[in-house]
């Protein structure tokens, strides 16, 4: 028996140092000099750690880049806060409103509308990647921060719809009745009752859109142009740019800053992220 | 109290039919309905109604029949594509499903510590697929990576440089896809296992079966559902896999580990293809619709049989 | 009319007529309870007079209003459900001011009404816990709250106890009675429980699949079922039911069931017509008199419950419950000596089921 907790601890022990390793070269890397680089093993910790990689890939090398702009991530940074805030709670609020119109107000084909939305869920965006792109160009938004959000609303309402109609169906029908009967029509049953009952739903939906939205790269390559270009988006033209000698290390550095947001967001809310994981993947 | 009941009894006699709340609920459906209506089959039609014609840059709808799909289906690339879909499909939802179900096996053992072990399974999820794509790219680098460094340590010979022979380079895609995704896997299935009634688990040390015969032969077969939705998801993620080939490999060497999804926005948003392109997202859609079909079937009888009572 | 009435209501799901040509009258003040098994259509009878689903047919008025196209809320009426449905979210006040808030009633005067609630439910000092936080009694209580505060016209009440364990439950059902007396309103109360039925009823309203078998007081339907459905519905342990005819000989008057025959003492002359003729007799165990000028009958075994005792019987080929004091021992195997009180006996057609009266 104890032998095999031993065993137990060992596998777990090995699978997380698995799954940690490449986190942990990229922050390594991220903190040496590209000699270091060179010379030593992607293993090793840094020498003499030194933020100036994070400092070139935050603020761009001026002196390596071509145009006037120096090719730091920091003004994609704040274009991708500029969307994903507004598409999150632009897409949460409107998967909430018709999650729970399907899932409380019966109404012939709301079913019918479910499972088209549950369809189109699984649909691959490149399917309908151009005529979304002549539809988002006709209303002249094309290249601009709000057609990303709307390209992110259009793809982030059909998971957040699905996330609340299902918890909305295990609300007790007793509740809606005395609602109705105390009065409470559309929005007010929806403002004081529904609501107020699905604030950790309604969290785990936040946590869950914020991650897909600032993880997204195909809509922000796509509809991003030169001016809507999320981080992701920077950091993949960042990495693949081909000048001079490659900078390992500032690669890293702006890996980690683009990953770190999603990042804090999971540390931070931990087993919400969890519970939506389950919930969203398993019901839906 | 009174005026109250006075009031409620004048303002439905006042013969005017007050506005309903079902009314409102169909108007607050608007929305939505337009996006999956227009957003989503409108857009398709489209997109199958393009595949029709001749378009390259812009769309031109001289219809040329099915003319695209023969193109496409006489596209090396695409077929190379293709058959790295089936590659990668297999290895990376075997992959996800073997050591993601193991993780939550262990993770479910009652060990201490569970929840770190938990955060730390599931911490690539929270990254972009970009982000593990640059990544693993870094780790694998054949001059700087992890050839290198195991080289260092003294095993001179080794060699681990399929990121950059075209012939290994589909197999990196699945390393780095089960990197990020296994913790999807652990948390499904370690829900399906929480799920699992804890009886069972009483009367098989009653019985004195071991534990891996438990696994096996009672909470394996037990978990079929959860395996079946953890397949259809992982197959899901799959077809749409485009942000991380793009990132680990960029398709290369040549378009050895390019996908179809990579393939069809590659040909409409830089080749001016768009009619190729079209009809290879059609085809990527018929795919998609044939692996989740018998999903959404099993999504919407539950739907139903749980309604009914 | 100052009550409900319910005019020819019909209610079909999708084609399939669930219930149909529902006449009822319901007064002002009375405590009706609607009384039927699962699935009778007894909620689906309370959820159309308040508006929560719609009629398929008929007309439902209120205090002499036609509320039959009425939203719930306009259609002075309020209601408690078995689950409770108190707002989870909400403290007991906020629940039950929830009502009057809607209603636009100022601030002010909702914290007057709702002190004036608990006070009268005696929730007082619980009015700023969440539901969460009650036990299932102040649960209750609060949902009586809820619906006591807006003064509606009629009170709908929906398996209102049937969450409760049983001391608590027979505590609710007095408390019950109190408010209806003291209240003096309109009621309309579904369950499945015969002793609630029994015990708060003004008028009970027996249903079976969809339509009203009985509407009488509580008495009369214990005494007087109007068929063999509400005879075997109501009162437990249930009703024994014997075919065979009723038969005379000489002065004796005895029920022959063709295979043995038990006497029948009292037998109201009016029903004297009926005899020869092929019946159901109903005999409630206390129907079943133990008396030496009676038939033998065998006893197969003797269940105690502590006032009373109940005796199961095989006699006149069949097998029957009696009921009698605990006193008497009985031994399984051995006989005893039985005969039927033919003053509350009832019979039934044996084709229809419906109760026979002389004619």
């Amino acid at each position: 028996m104890r032998y095999n907790r031993l065993a137990l601890y060992g596998l777990l022990a090995l699978a997380a140092l698995m799954v940690l390793a490449p986190v942990f070269i990229m922050v390594s890397t991220s903190l040496k000099s590209m000699d270091e680089i060179r010379d030593g093993s992607i293993f090793t910790l840094p020498a003499d750690p030194s933020f100036a990689a994070w400092g070139t890939a935050w603020f761009g090398d001026c002196a390596q880049s071509l145009g006037t702009k120096c090719g730091g991530l920091s003004s994609s940074f704040l274009t991708s806060v500029k969307i994903v805030i507004p598409a999150l709670v632009l897409s949460v609020g409107l998967g909430a409103i018709t999650g729970y119109a399907l899932a409380v107000w019966k109404m012939k084909g709301a079913n019918l509308m479910f499972a088209a939305l549950l369809v189109g869920m699984f649909i691959p965006p490149q399917v309908t990647l151009y005529p979304l792109i002549i539809m988002i160009r006709e209303l002249g938004l094309f290249g601009s921060i709000p057609g990303l959000i709307l390209v992110h609303l259009i793809w982030g309402v059909a998971f957040t719809t699905m996330m609340f109609r299902n918890f909305f169906k295990t609300v007790p029908q007793d509740l809606l009745k005395a609602a109705r009967i105390d009065g409470a029509g559309f929005w007010r049953l929806f403002w004081h009752v529904m609501l107020p009952l699905s604030l950790p739903i309604l969290g785990v939906a936040m946590i869950l859109q914020f991650t897909y939205i600032w993880n997204d790269f195909l809509l922000g390559l796509t509809f991003g142009g030169r001016s809507g270009q999320p981080m992701t988006v920077a950091l993949n033209n960042l990495v693949g740019s081909q000048f001079g000698e490659k900078q390992y290390n500032v690669d890293m550095a702006a890996t980690m800053l683009t990953a770190l947001p999603t990042l804090v967001v999971y540390l931070l809310s931990g087993r919400l992220f969890v519970r939506g994981i389950a919930a969203g993947a398993v019901k839906g | 109290m009174a005026e109250q009941a006075q009031r409620a009894l004048t303002s439905s006699h006042s013969g005017r039919r007050r506005w309903r709340p079902q009314w409102t609920a169909r108007m607050a459906l608007i929305p939505a309905m337009t996006i999956t209506i227009v957003c989503f089959y409108g857009f398709i039609i489209w997109t199958f109604v393009i595949s029709l014609t001749r378009s390259r840059l812009l769309p031109v709808y001289k219809f040329t029949g099915f003319d695209q799909y023969f193109r496409l289906f006489a596209n090396e690339r695409w077929w190379t594509a293709m058959q790295n879909l089936a590659i990668h499909g297999v290895l990376f939802i075997g992959g996800c499903m073997l050591f993601g179900y193991f993780l939550a096996i262990l993770v479910d053992r009652g060990i201490k510590a569970e929840g770190l072990f938990r955060t730390v399974f599931m911490l690539p999820l929270s990254m972009s697929f970009i982000v593990t794509g640059v990544i693993w790219q870094w780790v694998m680098n054949p001059g700087l990576g992890l050839q290198e460094a195991v080289r260092d340590l003294g095993w001179t010979s080794f060699e681990f440089n399929w990121i950059v022979r075209p012939d290994r380079s589909i197999y990196t895609l699945a390393i780095a896809g089960i990197w990020q995704q296994v913790g999807l896997c652990m948390a499904l299935f370690l829900a399906g296992l929480r799920n699992i009634d804890p009886n069972i688990w009483k009367a098989t040390r009653v019985d004195g079966i071991p534990v891996w015969r438990v696994y096996l032969h009672v909470i394996t077969p037990m978990l079929r559902t959860v395996f079946f939705t953890v397949f259809i998801l992982m197959s899901a993620i799959v077809m749409k896999a485009f942000d991380l080939v793009v990132a680990l490999t960029g398709g290369g060497p040549g378009f050895s580990s390019d996908l179809p999804a990579r393939f069809v926005v590659d040909h409409i948003l830089n080749r001016q293809e768009l009619g190729l392109g079209a009809a290879g997202a059609f085809v990527l859609l018929c795919t998609v619709i044939a692996v989740i079909s018998p999903y959404i079937h099993f999504e919407l009888r539950k739907e139903r049989g749980g309604r009914g009572h | 009319m100052n009550g409900v009435e319910l005019r020819n209501v019909t209610k079909a799901y999708s084609g399939l007529t669930v219930m149909s040509d529902i006449n009822l009258e319901i007064g002002d003040g009375e405590f009706l309870v609607l009384l039927g098994p699962s699935g009778c259509g007894k909620s689906t009878l309370l959820n159309m007079i308040a508006g929560l689903e719609p009629t398929t047919g008929g007309s439902i008025h209120i205090k002499g209003r036609d509320v039959t196209a009425l939203e719930p809320d306009e259609r002075d009426i309020a209601m408690v459900f078995q689950s409770y449905a108190l707002y989870p979210t909400m403290s007991v006040r906020k629940n039950i001011g929830f009502g009057l808030k809607m209603r636009g009633v100022p601030k002010d005067q909702i914290d007057k009404k709702v002190a004036e609630i608990g006070d009268l439910l005696q929730i007082s000092p619980l009015l700023d816990r969440k539901p969460s936080q009650l036990s299932g009694g102040q649960q209750q209580r609060v949902a009586i709250g809820r619906a006591l505060v807006r003064e509606p016209s009629v009170f709908l009440f929906d398996e209102p106890l049937s969450n409760l364990d049983a001391k608590l439950r027979a505590d609710m059902r007095i408390e019950l009675k109190r408010l209806h007396e003291r209240l003096g309103r309109t009621i309309v109360y579904v369950t499945h429980d015969q002793i609630e039925a029994m015990t708060l009823a003004t008028r009970v309203v027996v249903l079976d699949k969809g339509s009203i078998q009985q509407v009488d007081t509580p008495e009369n339907v214990y005494r007087r079922p109007a068929n063999r459905f509400v005879a075997s519905f109501v009162g437990a342990p249930t009703m024994n039911f014997i075919d065979g005819r009723i038969m005379q000989d000489g002065t004796d008057i005895f029920f022959d069931s063709g295979s043995g025959g038990l006497p029948l003492v009292g037998l109201p002359e009016q029903v004297r017509s009926l005899i020869g003729r092929p019946v159901t007799l109903g005999a409630r165990p206390e129907h079943i008199l133990f008396d030496d000028g009676g038939a033998a009958a065998r006893i197969i075994l003797a269940e105690p419950t502590g006032p009373d005792q109940y005796v199961r019987l095989a006699v006149a080929g069949s097998e029957i419950t009696a009921r009698c004091g605990p006193e008497q021992s009985f031994k399984a195997g051995t006989d005893a000596r039985i005969m039927l009180d033919g003053a509350r006996i009832s019979l039934f057609n044996q084709q229809t089921g419906q109760a026979m009266t002389a004619d």
